[in-house]
């Protein structure tokens, strides 16, 4: 049960929230005007990180909101939690543990 | 009891306890445990093993014990099988048996697997058991999972309670032996919350069983007793015995199991068995320990042969000597000190035969004046006995014993530390792997990381303490006297193991033996984690505690690869079995999922009605009348509703409010449909698409004002919706002014539907036009009815003039009932699920998860009438372009009909172009829905079929067992194509 650093809320535990697959990915707009690979690469193309990885949750039992996060998939340790519609950051904003 | 001592060890000897094993009787002492007490009679013998069902005896005194699986039980729902003996706690008229022996334990038929060996190597099943092909079905799977399998599970549901717990603490102490003790001590006046947990009944871990001179000018006894009161007596620390920490998750976060009533004679009722503590811990200390390693040799599985360090526990904790005549295998001087206390106990003392090539130091010299012979450089050729053994052939010498006690060395407990993904590193001066590089706010201290000397045992826990809270103070310094020793550790197996016929084991519980491990890389298994799967090293319920270390040695040396390199299988929770119960809790029978029920549950069950689970959700399927069968209830209903007036409960469907300047926007943008021409007061179907344009959900949506639409949804799918609304309103179009809000139990749904609906309602409701010309298809409209604030909507889902009533769902009842009183007059029927589901598909209206399955478009289910061709983009649109979703060929929503008239197809049937084929068969689709009981006056069915719009009056196959159904391709509207009834 990971213990998740909601940016409104504070740590909350895991079963409060949602996955919502990985952060920054661009919808195309318009969509009618990109090719097959362009599209496709929006519907199916994940990147698949050992270590750092930007992704979303939404804290759907808590305050319901979406924000992202980069978590180092080996240890599961949060990183980074930001904003939607926030970029990445550089430098490493919050370390645990 | 004959093996027991006269006094000593920490049992009580008062009162002796009765128990049985095999039906036989025994007895013991309060403080032993199963084991320790058949060990005082004498017995070794205590099972058979897995796969050669050799004799196996009493191999340990812990958690690490390979051999001695018990079952026991308390009743006939209260049987555990599978449990060490090592850790069963004796209680009076404990009842145990022996496993995997047939007729007994002394004569077990299965014994002939160990002369058929030959035939059973690791992996065998993968080489065997092919010929005949049909055999494999009946006759040698059928045996072989008969044969399987340790322990026989209970038939009967289990009766005990299990509780639950969440606790969180400054620092988490696992393993109450003299590092953790003291790394509580150290933490206990910080203020800090402590837990300190351990799976033994007694706290104190290696010291039970190492009186150890003087710690701090006390015994090790009245030191422990002391450190245990202050503990006690300090209202931060929570103690915890019986209590395993059996996995480490991410963040912190840790399981234990703690027993409760497993002990007990007779455990009070209501008591609960066991409790789940999950504990979210801001600093972890693993104080773990080491367990002893086996030594691999020929012969090396006969009762009696056991663990140095556990004939030295039972001597000292039990008050039981383990045997009349001992030879002692060892590379370390901790068995010498065994090896005295045995005697002074009254054991002979065959031989020291240690594998090194000198001694020395205070150990060497005491065995010596004790007249206990030493060998060196000592390597075992073989063991004699059959239930017991009777003598063990060194190199030179053959020397009769009873128990042949040996000692590897130590290996460091690292499984939690690596459950918590820390790295571990190898460390040659100890031949182990230790931990090396923390992944959370843990740490190691003691002989779970390579520490063994008690007095840098106790500080290395005082500092793991002070430095996980960083305290300011110095941690305690604890005074030692104890004669120093060697602990050096061997690995691998001894020279002579594998070669001679007998069988040399690094896995006791799998019967692995040196030879499947040489067999399993000679062809060509080269990961330790394929050798483990191929051969089942350290995958039996002690997951390898004393077999992996050496297997990965061997494994090495016949790679010629270095340790290091060959590394480590992947350690996983549970440390040692947890009950299933103490995982589900309270989360069982009635209380396992919620149950939501509509407004008209109670109404509908006064009137009989069956129902059927629709997700969480209690629905109600038909209204039998007394003696009526399903098809003729059902049957009754449809017709109910085309001629006269139904009433229907649709208060699951989900709803969503999508509210704000931008709402139309917001709508567009998501659904397939031109929101801008729907006018307030209006409806219309709507369909939402996933990004890769396929039907993810449907419903009607009503436009109650410029800014406010209501959005319904299918009955499962509105939780989806509204998570995908607020993925796209909170993260894509973060700019709209748009909001969403769940309504879906706010509102009860009433349906009314049939000829007579409008005039069962026109009494009803006096402050609304529900005129035929004022009130059309499709409209909505807020309005009062019995004086309640409503929504009425004008909608069918059965084909039939229909209407939706909306009001506040505490009313749903009154209304309900109102409306019912209303329609007597009309025949009102009170119809359910299953008729609803005959109506709609008669008309050819989809079921969003029945017809499509997320792999369904649009125009494949009929729909492109809906879609908007002015918008430029809608969540879908792009991918609708794709070429191969425009394909002529694609699955389409079609109907079918049995030619014979009377056929009722099964839904998930699949459609052939051509009958009489055999498998692999050539298959372009499947039947979605299908319904006997029509009022059309015969079976349908709706399906999806390849290209099927243009296979109309097509005959086409649905191939069953024994034969192929032929059907006739139709429209899927087999009701009223013109839709006169539902405009009436």
């Amino acid at each position: 049960m990971l213990l998740i650093p909601c940016p409104y809320c504070g740590e909350r535990p895991e079963i409060e929230f949602t996955h919502g697959g990985e952060a920054h990915l661009v919808r195309p707009a318009p969509p009618a005007a990109v090719d097959e690979q362009t599209w496709t690469q929006f519907l199916y193309m994940r990147s698949n990180k050992k270590g750092p990885y930007a992704e979303r949750w939404r804290h759907a039992r808590g305050c319901g909101r979406f924000f992202n996060a980069v978590r180092d998939t080996t240890t599961d340790h949060f990183i980074a939690v930001y904003k939607s519609g926030e970029p990445q950051p550089v430098a490493p904003v919050k370390s645990s543990p | 009891m004959k093996f027991r001592t006269p006094s000593g060890g920490r049992i009580d000897r008062r009162q002796p306890i009765s128990f049985s094993f095999d039906g036989k009787a025994y007895q013991g002492y309060p403080g032993d445990t199963l084991a320790s007490a058949l060990l005082a009679n004498g017995v070794h013998l205590v099972g058979r093993s897995f796969k050669y069902h050799r004799p196996r005896g009493i191999f340990s005194a812990g958690a690490d014990e390979p051999n001695a699986l018990v079952t026991v039980s308390r009743d006939g729902a209260r049987s555990t099988p599978n449990l060490r003996a090592t850790q069963v706690e004796l209680y009076r008229n404990l009842t145990a048996i022996s496993q995997n022996r047939w007729p007994s334990l002394e004569f077990d038929v299965g014994r002939i697997n160990d002369s058929l060996s030959r035939f059973l190597p690791a992996g065998f099943y993968y080489k065997t058991f092919m010929w005949p092909r049909g055999a494999w079905k009946s006759l040698y799977e059928p045996a072989i999972r008969r044969a399987a399998g340790l322990g026989r599970a209970p038939t009967l549901p289990d009766p005990d309670r299990y509780a639950q717990r969440y606790a969180h603490c400054e620092l988490l102490v696992i393993g109450a032996g003299p590092a953790g003790i003291a790394a509580a001590l150290t933490a206990a006046d910080s203020g800090a919350r402590i837990i300190l947990c351990d799976e033994q009944a007694e706290l104190g871990g290696s010291l039970l069983s190492d009186p150890v001179p003087s710690i701090d000018g006390k015994n090790s006894s009245a030191w422990l007793e002391a450190s245990l009161a202050k503990l006690g007596a300090n209202p931060r620390v929570t103690l915890l015995p019986r209590t395993t920490a059996f996995g480490y998750f991410p963040h912190n976060f840790v399981g234990l199991s703690q027993r409760l009533t497993d002990h007990l004679d007779s455990p009070p009722p209501g008591l609960a068995r066991e409790r789940l503590w999950q504990v979210r811990a801001r600093n972890v200390v693993i104080a773990a320990g080491a367990a002893e390693r086996p030594l691999i040799f020929p012969g090396n599985d006969l009762p009696g042969i056991m663990l140095a360090g556990a004939a030295h526990t039972y001597l000292h904790r039990y008050g039981v000597r383990v045997g009349s005549k001992a030879v002692i295998l060892t590379c370390n001087d901790d068995a010498y000190q065994t090896a005295l206390d045995l005697q002074a106990a009254g054991t002979q003392v065959g031989a020291i035969a240690d594998i090194r090539p000198a001694g020395g130091g205070p150990l060497t010299a005491a065995a010596r004046s004790a007249g206990i012979n030493i060998i060196y450089n000592a390597t075992v050729q073989g063991t004699r006995g059959d239930q017991r053994i009777t003598g063990v052939t060194l190199a030179n010498t053959d020397l009769d014993c009873d128990v042949l006690l040996m000692s590897g060395g130590y290996t460091p407990s690292v499984h939690l530390f690596s459950q918590s993904r820390g790295k571990l590193e190898w460390s040659d001066a100890l031949k182990a792997f230790v931990p090396s590089v923390s992944a959370e706010a843990e740490r190691s201290a003691g002989a779970c990381r390579g520490i063994y000397g008690l007095e840098e045992v106790l500080a290395d826990g005082a500092n793991a303490a002070a430095h996980a809270l960083q305290l300011n103070r110095a941690p305690p310094v604890f005074e030692i006297d104890s004669p120093e020793r060697r602990r050096d550790s061997f690995l691998g197996a001894l020279p002579g193991a594998g070669t001679s016929g007998s069988k040399s084991f690094v896995d006791w519980q799998h019967d692995v033996t040196t030879r499947d491990l040489a067999l399993a890389t000679r062809e060509g298994f080269h990961s330790i984690e394929h050798v483990k799967r191929y051969t089942t090293t350290g995958m039996a319920t002690d997951q390898g505690k004393g077999s992996n270390l050496n297997a990965m040695s061997i494994v090495a040396q016949q790679l010629g690869r270095p340790i290091p390199q060959v590394g480590l299988t992947t350690f996983r929770m549970p440390y040692t079995p947890v009950t299933f119960g103490s995982f589900a809790g309270i989360s069982r029978r009635d209380l396992f999922d919620p149950v939501r029920t509509t407004p008209t549950h109670a109404w509908a069950e006064t009137q009989g009605a069956v129902f059927e689970n629709v997700g969480l959700w209690k629905r109600a399927h038909y209204f039998p009348r007394p003696g009526e069968s399903m098809h003729a209830t059902v049957a009754r209903e449809c017709r109910a509703v085309r001629d006269g007036v139904g009433i229907f409960d649709a208060s699951t469907l989900g709803k969503i409010e999508v509210v704000g300047p931008d709402a139309a926007e917001f709508m567009n943008r998501l659904y397939v449909n031109n929101w801008n021409t729907l006018k307030p007061g209006r409806t219309r179907y709507g369909i939402l698409l996933r990004e890769d344009g396929f039907v993810y959900d449907d419903g009607v949506v009503a436009r109650l004002a410029e800014d406010r639409f209501h959005v319904t949804t299918t009955t499962g799918g509105a939780p989806r919706v509204l998570a995908m609304m607020e993925d796209y309103r909170q993260t894509e179009w973060p700019q709209l002014k748009v909001w969403l809000t769940s309504t879906t139990e706010q509102w009860a749904v009433i349906a009314v539907q049939g000829p007579h609906a409008r005039k069962v309602l026109e009494p009803l409701v006096t402050d609304l036009d529900i005129g035929a010309a004022a009130f059309p298809h499709m409209s909505v409209a807020r309005g009062k009815i019995c004086g309640l604030p409503m929504m009425l909507f004008r909608v069918s889902f059965t084909g039939e003039l229909g209407y939706e009533i909306n009001v506040p769902a505490d009313f749903g009842r009154r209304v309900w009932e109102a409306v019912y009183a209303a329609g007597a007059d009309f025949g009102i029927t009170a119809y359910g699920t299953e008729a609803m589901h005959v109506l709609r598909a008669e008309k050819g209206y989809i079921i969003v998860g029945q017809e499509t399955d997320g792999t369904a478009t649009p125009d494949d289910a009929g729909l492109s009438w809906a879609v908007a061709k002015s918008k430029t983009d809608f969540v879908g649109l792009r991918s609708l372009q794709r070429p191969a979703m425009q394909s002529a060929n694609r699955k389409q929503l079609v109907g079918l009909k049995a030619k014979d008239g009377r056929t009722v197809l099964e839904e998930g049937a699949q459609v052939a172009e051509r009958p009489a084929q055999r498998p692999p068969m050539q298959l372009i689709g499947h039947v979605t829905s299908s319904y006997g009981e029509t009022t059309v006056g015969y079976p349908i069915a709706l399906g999806m079929v390849a290209g099927g719009r243009a296979r109309m009056g097509q005959t086409l196959y649905v191939p069953m067992p024994g034969r192929d159904i032929e059907v006739e391709v139709t429209s899927p509207v087999f009701y009223d194509p013109q839709g006169v009834r539902i405009n009436a």
